[in-house]
């Protein structure tokens, strides 16, 4: 008993000789505090994977029905914007890898230059994505009656065997996609404001830094999900657009 | 194991991928590729899809450089997700394949 307590009162030093201020009292060390973060950031994304994997088996299910339609809606989407915050979105993870790689090397300043960058960019792909939102609008593009009093409506001709119910379907599944994509940048946002305001504090240093270090997988999950997203909704039909003439 | 820190020359790197591939999508994207075979453009586009997202996991997201676990974590992730399409196409796809008596 009395060897038991020793060893009890032996552990508890050397977790005192290491400790440092953001170690757990229930971790041996910052190493593994910092894999542990890690570790169960990741179960998170593969919970994201299975999340976002169920829009993308509903996008594959109805565009295997509706092959026409899909293309047909999918040409009314502007390919500029969505390539160009597709660069937004890969530059937004560069500056975010940056941001980790200065909170690992103790650079206090360069990883707020590098997260406010990223935040920027990240500020940017949403205001082009409401410019995009904004053109469905007023193009009566909304599905369903989302939008009272302005319900779906296809001004175009209808290409051959599709309904405009074909054509609104794309729509619940490109607002759906995007939209939950949105709110993922979002909420991305949101933790970046908490690792701006702690690492002016000087926070994060080359011993503890894993806010910084599992906010930046959450990002490039992001980052990932649109990598996707770009080919899927905005080019599938592009071939056949071009190949008529 | 204790951290391994990415160089910023790697990075760099791995963002000029990664913008390549951006362009290349876009551009095999407007080629009518049907006369290989019909949805050529398709698997083009997530073959590309699918290499750029593996970049960005091994690099960006540094499990090239993790732990064991975190390499089991990812791959059930991807293997569960694969279950999940495969069920599901096996039963979409092969409906009507069979004619039965009402």
């Amino acid at each position: 008993m009395a060897e038991g307590h020793a060893i009890t009162h032996e552990g508890a030093a050397a977790h005192e000789a290491h400790a440092h201020e953001a170690l757990a009292h229930h971790f041996d060390n910052l190493e593994q505090q910092r894999e542990a973060g890690t570790i169960g950031m990741w179960v998170f994304l593969v919970q994201e994977i299975m999340f976002f994997g169920g829009l993308f088996l509903a996008y594959t299910i109805y565009r295997w029905q509706f092959p026409v339609a899909f293309a047909t809606a999918s040409n009314h989407l502007d390919v500029r914007l969505g390539a160009t915050n597709t660069i937004v979105l890969i530059v937004s993870s560069l500056t975010m890898a940056l941001a980790v790689y200065y909170a690992q090397t103790g650079s206090r300043r360069n990883q707020l230059i590098f997260l406010l960058t990223t935040m920027v960019l990240g500020t940017t792909f949403l205001v082009i994505k409401g410019i995009e939102y904004y053109d469905k609008y007023r193009d009566h593009l909304i599905p369903g009656s989302l939008i009272p009093g302005r319900p779906f409506h296809w001004e175009n001709a209808l290409p051959v065997g599709v309904t405009e119910r074909n054509l609104e379907m794309f729509f619940w599944i490109y607002f759906a996609m995007t939209g939950l994509h949105a709110l993922h940048m979002i909420i991305g946002l949101g933790i970046m404001v908490y690792l701006v305001y702690y690492a002016r504090k000087g926070r994060f240093t080359p011993e503890y830094h894993a806010p910084v270090e599992i906010s930046g997988l959450y990002w490039h999950f992001v980052d990932i999900v649109w990598i996707f997203l770009f080919p899927l909704l905005y080019l599938l039909g592009r071939h056949l657009e071009h190949g008529g003439h | 194991m204790s951290e391994h820190i990415v160089s910023k020359k790697v990075y760099f790197v791995i963002f000029g991928a990664l913008i390549a591939g951006t362009l290349l999508t876009y551009y095999v994207a407007l080629q009518d590729l049907d006369f290989i075979f019909h949805g050529a453009n398709t698997v083009v586009a997530l073959t590309i899809a699918v290499t750029k997202a593996t970049l960005v996991v091994l690099y960006f997201m540094h499990v090239r450089y993790s732990t064991r676990l975190t390499w089991v974590i990812v791959a059930a992730g991807i293997f569960w997700l694969m279950i999940m399409f495969a069920l599901t196409f096996s039963d979409y796809f092969s409906r009507g394949w069979v004619s039965y008596p009402r």
